[in-house]
């Protein structure tokens, strides 16, 4: 039969106009974790150390890092990770090839992961291993030597002698180490333990606050309020609520909760401490109900809808049966709009993990002394500043002394960072998954 | 021609007793003073054009206009010696006792047990072997235990309409009310599932009172024992339903059973 419709009228463009919007949307997502991944994954595999003779006659040794291509300003160029910082001031250094006479790989390049300073790079001279006082004398390429003691190395390897499975052995206890360790070196290299602890906790208190918060909101307005202009005000207010930037609300939590509140538990309860301030300063407590604040819209407007999608003949059948209005909401409405109310709370769980700005004005810190959660009484402290992935990210990037070499360290905090948020968002889809199927609904 | 305007029967022990019935909304008067009694024990079928009143007089019998923003009703209705109107009156309690099945079958979107048992949950019943023994008892009056019994912990949503509608009869037959009120309860159904739940109120109403809201004349003709004709908000005629159907005493009846309007 002939067709006797064109392809506008079928709706053909937009079909293709959807799926090439759908199309960009996934590039975009995968060039991002493949820029993630490619910088984060490879950066703790040992790498390979080379031996370059120049010909003034120097010698180094190092990770070459880069190999930047012929501009007109400058001839090529390589980056060579040197370490050494404390005895050559900088981690890098940029050597043109045409500089270079010889490059070899010598099997017995050291590369130590030392307490302080960065790696050492360079060669064993002398090893004492006398108990204790254990000592060890390294010496870089030109010879210049350094000694150090057992306490101060962290770890010792010759990345060129290694074979396949001990670097493989190396790169997971190093990868352990990122998931277990306290961080080093103003938290440019070491591990992620506090920072992971804080956001996890952060976000689960954040959780605890808003979603009753949200949801007996959302109930309120949807179920019990006569609708009218107030309702409707409201409603605008709490959508609107959703688009203010999260800075504000990081002003806001700093001026009611920490210098409000937080203040005013000190002047009563902890008056004998002051000045110096107990709850009247930045904490985890504060900061999750910042957050809570900036992610309850989210949640109220998602359980509003799911209430919404009931059909109102599941309502009056269970008024009828003789339920009271909250037997009603407890039996019926809740658990029907529950997988609803669980996609809001994804949502507002991904939004407040990855929030940065209110958290550095409501308690988090570049290096938090203790854990917001240990083993000492009441093993949850509220009060305490925390370290967050976000804010590692921003302050080992963009903060640290030395960003060249904390570029790894910014990527594998991303990757864990997303990694948590997939794990959390996981087992909410997982739990919300088991409750349409409970509920399944829609027939009615 | 010597027809009367109105003929309203009367009903001896009646179980609802209807009396100056006036329902409005807002300004508009949707019941314009209603007495009539209910009949205990058999069928009482509510016919009429659309928007004549019949479901919101069956809605006041439960109070589910209640739900309705705006609504004022003056008058009395009296379910044995209770005033139903009252506002004081525990709506719960009367809920318990005035069933209701729906134009749309509205199970709960939980399993066909559970459905049967809800308004007994809901009332505090727990004990275990009291509810089996209100679903089965529940699923038999309502003829569906044959065809549910093995799968009483499947999802109610797995049932066909037909099914589904029977369920929410043995819903409302668990909680055992006196008075079970019907809105167009077989409009969705096919002529087959039709055919099934007619012959249902056939077999209920030895136990319960029970008030259908109906556009098929001839379903009204074939199950009930009394029939009201309301025409915008007014009782038209009630009487026996053998009565109206071969004899009615007002012309509008006539004219609409005959179909000639409406």
């Amino acid at each position: 039969m002939k067709k006797t419709t064109n392809s506008l009228q079928r709706g053909e463009p937009f079909i293709w106009m959807g799926g090439a919007a759908l199309a960009l949307i996934l590039l975009t997502v995968i060039l991002m974790l493949g820029v993630v991944l490619a910088n984060g994954a490879g950066a703790f595999w040992p790498a390979r150390l080379s031996l370059l003779e120049l010909k003034d006659g120097s010698r180094v040794l190092g990770e070459v890092t880069r190999r930047q291509a012929e501009t007109p300003h400058s001839a090529e160029r390589l980056q060579i990770r040197v370490g050494n910082r404390d005895m050559y001031g900088a981690d890098f250094r940029w050597i043109e090839t045409t500089a270079i006479k010889a490059e070899s790989y010598p099997p017995d390049a050291v590369w130590a992961e030392r307490m302080e300073h960065g790696p050492f790079i360079g060669f064993v001279k002398t090893e004492t291993k006398s108990g204790a006082a254990a000592m060890i004398v390294l010496a870089d390429a030109s010879g210049r030597e350094k000694t150090l003691t057992a306490g101060q190395v962290v770890r010792l390897y010759r990345p060129n002698a290694m074979s396949f499975q001990a670097k493989f052995g190396l790169y997971l206890a190093r990868l352990w180490e990122l998931l277990s360790g306290q961080p080093r070196e103003a938290n440019t290299e070491g591990g992620l333990l506090p920072a992971i602890i804080g956001t996890v906790m952060m976000v689960f208190l954040m959780s605890i606050f808003a979603f009753p918060l949200g949801v007996m909101t959302a109930v309120y307005l949807r179920e019990y309020a006569k609708d009218g202009w107030a309702v409707r005000g409201v409603r605008i207010a709490v959508n609107n609520l959703a688009g203010i930037p999260s800075i504000v609300y990081g002003i806001f939590g700093l001026g009611f909760f920490v210098y409000g509140v937080g203040a005013g538990i000190d002047r009563l309860f902890f008056a004998d401490k002051l000045p110096t301030p107990t709850w009247g300063t930045g904490g985890i407590l504060w900061a999750s109900l910042t957050l809570s604040l900036l992610t309850v819209p989210v949640v109220i407007v998602a359980t509003e809808e799911a209430l919404g999608a009931i059909p109102p003949g599941v309502r009056q059948a269970s008024l009828a049966l003789g339920a009271t209005p909250l037997q009603t909401l407890t039996r019926v409405l809740l658990p029907m709009a529950s997988p609803g109310i669980m996609t809001g709370f994804i949502l507002a769980m991904a939004r407040a993990a990855g929030e940065v700005a209110p958290l550095m004005l409501t308690g988090v810190v570049k290096l938090a002394p203790s854990l917001p959660l240990d083993g000492s009484f009441p093993f949850v402290h509220l009060d305490r500043k925390f370290m967050h992935l976000g804010f590692h990210i921003y302050d080992v990037g963009f903060q640290s002394p030395n960003v060249e070499a904390s570029r790894p360290m910014v990527f594998m905090t991303t990757l864990l960072l997303l990694a948590i948020v997939l794990v959390m968002s996981g087992t909410a889809v997982w739990l919300r998954n088991r409750m349409r199927k409970r509920y399944a609904g829609g027939a009615f | 021609m010597t027809k009367r305007e109105t003929a309203i029967c009367t009903v001896d022990d009646p179980v609802i007793r209807v009396d100056g019935l006036r329902l409005f909304y807002g300004e508009s008067e949707a019941l314009k003073g209603i007495t009539m009694g209910i009949p205990r024990k058999q069928v009482t079928a509510l016919i009429g054009p659309s928007g004549c009143g019949k479901s919101t007089l069956l809605r006041c019998f439960n109070r589910m206009n209640d739900l309705v923003d705006g609504v004022r009703i003056t008058g009395g209705i009296r379910i044995d010696a209770d005033e139903i109107t009252d506002p004081a009156l525990d709506v719960i309690e009367l809920r318990r006792r005035v069933g209701m099945v729906f134009q749309k079958s509205n199970p709960f979107p939980k399993s066909i047990y559970e459905n049967v048992v809800y308004g007994l949950r809901i009332a505090g019943v727990s004990k275990r072997t009291a509810l089996d023994e209100a679903v089965e008892k529940s699923l038999r009056g309502a003829g569906l235990w044959e065809e549910a019994k093995d799968r009483l912990h499947e999802s109610a949503l797995g049932l066909s309409g037909g099914q589904m509608q029977r369920l929410c009869i043995a819903r409302a037959i668990a909680v055992n009310p006196e008075v079970i009120l019907m809105d167009e309860p077989c409009s969705a159904l096919d002529p087959r599932s039709t055919a099934r739940v007619e012959e249902l109120i056939g077999e209920l109403r030895k136990d319960y009172s029970i008030v259908i809201v109906t556009h098929n004349m001839q379903q009204a003709s074939r199950v009930s024992d009394y029939t009201a004709f309301l025409y915008v908000g007014e009782l038209v005629e009630y009487a026996p339903t053998t009565e109206l159907f071969t004899a009615p005493l007002v012309k509008q009846t006539e004219d609409y059973i005959t179909g000639r309007f409406g």
